[in-house]
Formats: C-alpha cells, structure tokens, sequence
C-alpha cells in the first residue's frame, strides 16, 4: 500500500512557508467541503498530520475552528431564508452538544492511533452516505411528543410553504449524542451523521435537515472547542491560516453554482479521494506513525 | 403574531452570526499578520504536542500579548471570539424566546447553555 512521507522531517519548514501550505491546502478543504456537503474537516485533518506531520490533538484543535467558522457563516445566510427549523435545531443541540463535550473529553485519553483509525472509518462512512440518493420525504402526519415540543414545522419551496411533521424523535436524539460524541472526538461538523439523523430516522425534508444539520454543527464544535482550548490542543499559530483558508474555500462553494449532474460527478471524485485518505489514516493508525 | 416573531428571530440570529464571524476572522488575520512579520522565519513545528504557552493559555497573559501587540496573543484573541459566536446565538435565542413566551424553548436554550458551561469549566478539571 501507498503511504506519504511525511516532509516535516525532512526539512523542518519555516513558519512562513508552513502557513502558506496550509493556507492554500485548507483553501481547497473548505472548497471541496462545501461543494460536496461533507465540511472541510475531512480533509484538513489527513492533510495536517499524514502529509505535514502535525500531532492529531492540534490538528483536531484547528479543525475544530474551522468548523466554527464554516458553520457560523453559511448558518447565517440560511436562517434568514427561514428553512432552517429553529426550535428542532435548538432541542437536538442539547445532545450533539453533551455528546461533544463527552468526545472532547474522551480525546484527551484515547491514544492517537486509535483516533485516526476511527477517523478513517468515519470518514468512510460519511462518504458512502454523501452518495446516496436524496429523495423529498413530507411526513404528513403529526407526531403526539413533536407537537408538544413544537417541532413540527413549514418550509418555503418553489410552490409556497409546506407543512412537514417529525417523526422517531427519541431515535433522532440519541442518533445526534453519538454525532456529538465524533465531533468532539475527531474534530469534524460530523454533518453526515447529523444529516441521517434527520432525514433517515426523523423523516425531515431534506432542504431542511442540511440547513439545520449545518445550523447545529457551530455549537456542537464550540462545546468541544472549550475542552481543547483549555487543553492547549488550540493552537493559534496553526489555526489561523487553517480557518481562514477553510472559510475562504467554503465561500467559493457556496458561489458556485452546482448543476445536479457534475455535482453527482463531484460526489463520486470526492468519495474516492476521502476513501483514500481514509485508508492513509487507518494504516498510520495501526502501523503506529501517527 | 408569532409567526412574524420567529421571522424576526431568525433575522437576528442571521446578524449575530455573521458579525460574529466577521468580527473574529479579521482579528485572526490582523493577528496573523502581526506574527508572520516577527516569526514568519523561525522554524514551524507542531509535530509534539506541548500544549500552547502560558502568555496566551490564562486570561492575564493573554491580555498582556494583546496590549503588546503580540500575534499569537491577538490570533488567539479572534478565536476566542469564533468559539463564542454559535453560544451567542443560543444566548440570543433564549431571549428571542422568553419575548415569544415559549417558555418551553427558553428552557431547551438555557440548558445547551448549561452544557457548555459545564463543558468550558470542567475542561480544566477532568
């Protein structure tokens, strides 16, 4: 099997050069990210620890603000177009969030390599689910406990407002605990995960779990993020030109205009490249390199 | 009624969000500016980990790189920032909430709240 070579120790780089990799590197992560719908932590943690060497706690720590970023800046475009489902963002935030504090914990004491073997399978995953096909799914009928938590909802679509019910919330939440758990653990929005949480088991519109998935993902990393600042795993010299490269890139996507078929194409370039990349870390991880 | 309410909501957690955003990414880049010109050649490394340097791990430290002008002080400053942006708009939907009178969600806010506090002070401790 291939493997990279880490340059680092080669030829350690000075720090000017190093911000400038990684600036361009995240640029395309945050790119990628946003056009393919999986976030730009997937591919800054690989490009920071197989192929610059970095320790995985700092690159967990810098993607975790990228994240941030991404999430908070694209939530706040969504929100006002009133797809976003505010009070269901809101109520699942209780366990994405207690999930992320418990993964940012568990990080400190689970051994690297074990890390970044989880985050290749992770990784695999999310790519597989990024490859399904997404149907429109409208629950017309109202669910007793999403009534009483006010969480059925409408959504503006092409032919006016839509009413939509929700249903398995007690599925959905516990789903959204172990997206936490990933996204605390791993440093990555784990918008997959929280995605199936909504579209799969709760039975939610599509338009409307992607907005409210990403609308989520800022505090959930911000609930870890804490633990990892506190921790010294934030480091600002490497994250700087991290999230500004990520949010950056996330930007472009977000102006580039997608057609449904070179998106199809796109996903597929993606799924590939992860699932290299996935296999990159799983091998560190059980060959011990990382 | 309560539906031009939650509209309003919605536009200003938009506002919170995006200020948020700008507000800390421009600090991380003046910051980053600042430490590319005095340690832009010394040589990167992140492969140990050591945690971060007391001058900008405490509170005091951090405010005195601040008042000196001190990149990763002022990098660190903006991130700082980042991270509260997202509990900003749970703090500002709680009140958007309680001027609903959704109680309910008042409650759901407050206790996210509550998780992140427990988050930021046991981080320390566990």
């Amino acid at each position: 099997m291939l493997y990279f070579r880490p340059i680092v120790v080669i030829a350690p780089m000075s720090v000017i050069v190093f911000t400038v990799i990684l600036l361009i590197g995240s640029y395309f992560a945050g790119l990628l990210g946003s056009l393919t719908g999986l976030g730009g932590g997937v591919v800054i943690i690989p490009l920071l620890t197989l192929l610059l060497n970095v320790d995985i706690h700092y690159a967990v720590g810098a993607s975790l603000v990228s994240v941030i970023a991404t999430s908070s800046g694209s939530a706040a475009a969504y929100v006002r177009e009133g797809i976003t489902n505010m009070r269901l963002g809101m109520f699942l935030e209780i366990a994405t969030t207690a999930g992320a504090m418990c993964g940012a914990v568990l990080a400190i004491y689970i051994p690297t390599h074990y890390i970044a073997i989880l985050f290749g399978v992770i990784l695999i995953c999310s790519a597989l689910l990024s490859l399904r096909n997404k149907k429109e799914i409208i629950v017309a009928q109202k669910n007793k406990l999403a009534k009483k938590l006010r969480l059925n909802d409408s959504y503006p679509t092409q032919t006016g407002m839509v009413d939509y019910g929700i249903s398995n919330i007690g599925g959905g939440f516990f789903m959204m605990l172990f997206a936490g758990i990933i996204s605390g653990l791993l440093g990555i929005g784990s918008g997959a995960l929280k995605v199936v949480a909504m579209d799969t088991i709760m039975r939610i519109p599509f338009k409307v779990s992607t907005t409210t998935s990403n609308f989520m993902i800022g505090v959930t990393a911000s609930a870890s993020a804490v633990v990892y600042l506190q921790r010294g795993y934030i480091n600002p010299g490497l994250s700087m030109p991290v999230v500004i490269g990520v949010l950056l890139g996330a930007l472009t996507g977000s102006k580039i205009l997608v057609n449904t078929s070179s998106s199809r194409w796109l996903r597929w370039v993606f799924a590939v490249v992860v699932t290299f990349l996935a296999g990159q870390m799983i091998y560190n991880g059980i060959t011990g390199k990382i | 009624m309560k539906k031009i309410k939650d509209t309003d909501l919605q536009l200003l957690l938009g506002h919170v969000l995006r200020a948020g955003t700008v507000v800390s990414i421009t600090i991380v880049f003046l910051g980053g500016v600042i430490y590319m010109h005095r340690h832009g050649h010394t040589p990167a490394d992140y492969k140990t980990f050591r945690g971060t340097p007391a001058s900008i791990h405490e509170a005091y430290g951090l405010f005195l790189g601040i008042m000196s002008l001190r990149g990763q002080a002022i990098i660190q400053t903006g991130i700082i920032l980042l991270i509260a942006t997202p509990v900003l708009r749970v703090i500002f939907s709680a009140v958007g909430f309680a001027l609903e009178k959704d109680y309910l969600y008042v409650g759901i806010s407050l206790l996210v709240l509550l998780i992140i506090a427990i988050s930021a002070l046991g981080g320390h401790a566990v």
